[in-house]
């Protein structure tokens, strides 16, 4: 994937770009972008698709400035603003979907449509989510993929810790991007946005991996309760990693999203039953 | 020399298997091992010993904070403090330390600090970790990337608590105080001497250095390891043109002493196995919260000693002999070692791990009396040309009360209207 570069308060954040129509802005999980490429280049046949990197992730650099919630959500603001973006269609992923819900609430208005794909940020007592940030790699296909052995190797999962060289690598990169993720994860990756949902105005789409193990789809029916006219797309074989493993379902369902303020078929269902 | 008597307090009634059988000796530990009952006995035992090391000639007794942990059972190693001020008269007692970064407000240590400080007549040395991540992050929910901004933070307030003499109001970003103005204060002014724990960053280097506090190294890998990383410390030292003393560093060892190094291993090695197999088993993901290590440190390869590389794995008591894990042998070969020792990583303060794992207390005893009687002398004048560095270590009151004080009873009447 091939990487821009924009200046913003802080850091300088490096952004991926690609396709042409409606602005739509995806925001990556803890993991980064490394999987999302077919995704996003999906997306990119119907969507002008932006896709900055959080600071700590690639070669966005690091922030010591972005402590919080608050900080995360407006300096998302601040890249969409620095990249002249009106009215975008709001993409998250896992923890990019409790950025994009929290930009939501705090910004109303700003938001075309929301589309939160596994989202992070509530927490249910009876369904603890597990703690990816004490996982050794070979623990975490499965908390992942539907097809663990696909996504282990996808991730490589099963590589050999003892080896120094890899291990170096491997701490860094954990430390920049898990670091930074921690700050609104770590360690209870919950920080109030139940409080805030109902602020959301945008049309919402929640979509879902039905094996998911990470945040099981329990969570979805969380959400619908805070965000009542939500729609829910739950797909079929596929775990956390629902846009990877079931790229063109993921789209489709983006796709199917009517423009701003017009129902869709589902929840045009919905309305007459 | 300084030389402190540490025990970690480890739980001695880890199964065989507990290895095999469970994933980590921290923070996720089967909590059904612990018998409270049975920790009455283990708790007073390890406080005996610690008051029986105090009569043998150390400097200090020690101390120091481990949360969910099957090898320290001192979540609060100011209450250990607390029981030995009262039970000691002339030795120091080292509390390498509070966690700082954990209280809120932290002006708890610099309270508790101050307490222990009165009440021992100033015989209190002090420490401030940042902690371990399986302590501070894993147990205690801090956020890896953020807990050492709020240790500096926690280190500002307590010393600006303890120097400044009127109230203040202190705005930090972790911690917003109207009014500071603790009480009781320190005998020792402005603060009792001050170490800090470190695990090779250049950071933890300069802040001692900038402070004049003692940089310590509590490793259980042994000193042939720990060379690199002190000597990066003295460096460090070298390039900021500070003193060479070597009290401005300690380093703490694990020390079996017997009659015969033969005697020692038949004696000891079930213990140090004990130890370093069960003790020690550590679930890597828990070492090294992402975020708490600084990229810089990492990519120095100061890496956890909990880290999947460098994690403890079957050792032999030849392994942690030779590897210098511990030393252990008849005097003379102590003495040998110990001497390389502190030679070789230039340290004035030892922290002897004379208590390891599931050791009975009169083996305890025994390797303890004969460090103290047969070894120690020996090693005490290795610095003579620093012998008057007294910059890290306490200052008590000449002149101190004893526990148990009060007067007879038969004459109280006699005392209560003396005054009136």
């Amino acid at each position: 994937m091939e990487f821009k570069t924009i200046q913003t308060a802080h850091v300088p954040v490096c952004y991926f770009e690609s396709g042409k129509g409606e602005p739509l802005v995806y925001l990556h999980g803890a993991g980064g972008v490394e999987l999302d490429e077919a995704f996003l280049n999906t997306l990119a046949q119907n969507f002008h698709v932006y896709a900055p990197l959080l600071p700590g992730y690639g070669d966005s650099d690091e922030c010591a400035e972005l402590r919080d919630m608050l900080d995360f959500t407006l300096h998302t603001w601040d890249v969409i603003d620095a990249l002249g973006i009106q009215d975008p269609i709001l993409v998250g992923f896992s923890m990019g979907g409790m950025i994009a819900a929290e930009m939501a609430a705090v910004a109303p208005h700003d938001v075309s449509r929301l589309v939160l794909i596994s989202p992070a940020g509530l927490w249910l007592d009876d369904h603890p989510i597990a703690d990816v940030f004490s996982m050794l790699p070979f623990e975490l296909p499965k908390y992942l993929f539907h097809d663990e052995e696909a996504g282990a190797n996808a991730i490589g999962a099963n590589v050999e810790l003892t080896d120094p060289a890899f291990l170096q690598i491997f701490l860094v990169r954990n430390a920049r991007q898990l670091g930074a993720a921690g700050k609104i994860l770590f360690p209870i990756p919950e920080r109030g946005l139940a409080g805030r949902l109902y602020r959301i105005r945008a049309r919402t789409l929640l979509i879902w991996g039905e094996s998911d193990k990470l945040i099981p789809p329990i969570y979805a029916d969380a959400f619908r309760k805070a965000i009542p006219d939500a729609e829910l797309v739950l797909v079929p074989e596929a775990g956390h990693m629902v846009a990877f493993e079931q790229t063109s379902a993921v789209a489709d369902a983006i796709l199917r999203v009517g423009p701003r303020g017009e129902a869709t078929m589902a929840a045009e269902v919905t309305a007459r039953v | 020399m300084k030389f402190t008597w540490f025990n970690l307090m480890p739980w001695p009634y880890l199964p065989d298997d507990f290895r095999e059988k469970h994933r980590s000796v921290w923070v996720d530990i089967d909590s059904k091992l612990f018998d409270p009952v049975k920790s009455h006995e283990v708790y007073n035992t390890y406080l005996d010993l610690l008051e029986y090391a105090a009569t043998l000639g150390f400097d200090a007794i020690g101390a120091n904070e481990h949360h969910q942990n099957g090898y320290g059972l001192m979540p609060s190693p100011n209450l250990i403090a607390a029981a030995l001020a009262r039970r000691t008269e002339d030795i120091a007692l080292l509390v390498l330390g509070a966690s700082i970064a954990l209280y809120n407000p932290p002006l708890r240590v610099a309270e508790e600090f101050a307490m222990l400080d009165c009440i021992t007549g100033g015989r209190l040395v002090a420490g401030f970790p940042v902690g371990t991540s399986m302590d501070t992050n894993y147990c205690y929910g801090q956020i890896p990337a953020l807990t050492r901004e709020k240790y500096r933070e926690a280190h500002e307030l307590i010393m600006r608590a303890w120097h400044e003499r009127e109230p203040f109001a202190f705005n930090g970003r972790y911690n917003k105080l109207r009014y500071v103005n603790i009480w009781p204060r320190p005998i020792q002014q402005p603060h009792p001497p001050i170490h800090i724990p470190g695990g090779g960053s250049i950071e933890t280097y300069d802040f001692c250095i900038d402070n004049t506090y003692s940089y310590s190294y509590l490793s259980f890998t042994g000193y042939l390891r720990a060379k690199m990383l002190m000597q990066g410390y003295w460096d460090r030292v070298a390039e900021r043109n500070a003193d060479p003393s070597p009290y401005r560093a300690g380093f703490a060892q694990t020390i079996c002493v017997a009659d015969t190094d033969a005697e020692a291993e038949q004696l000891y090695s079930e213990h140090v196995n004990y130890f370093y197999n069960r003790c020690l088993h550590v679930y890597p993901g828990f070492a090294d919260a992402p975020g708490y290590r600084t990229i810089k440190t990492i990519q120095k390869g100061a890496l956890s000693q909990y880290a999947p590389l460098s994690g403890f794995a079957n050792l032999t008591w030849k392994d942690l002999v030779e590897g210098g894990h511990i030393i252990a042998g008849s005097p003379e070969t102590v003495r040998q070692r110990m001497e390389d020792l502190i030679k070789s990583l230039h340290v004035g303060h030892v922290f002897c791990l004379l208590h390891v794992g599931n050791m009975t207390k009169e083996k305890c005893m025994y390797s303890t009396k004969l460090f103290a009687e047969k070894v120690m002398p020996k090693l005490r004048n290795i610095f003579p040309e620093h012998a008057d560095d007294n910059r890290f270590w306490c200052k008590p009151l000449a002149k101190r009360v004893r526990a148990g004080s009060l007067p007879v009873e038969p004459e109280l009447r006699e005392l209560a209207f003396k005054d009136a």
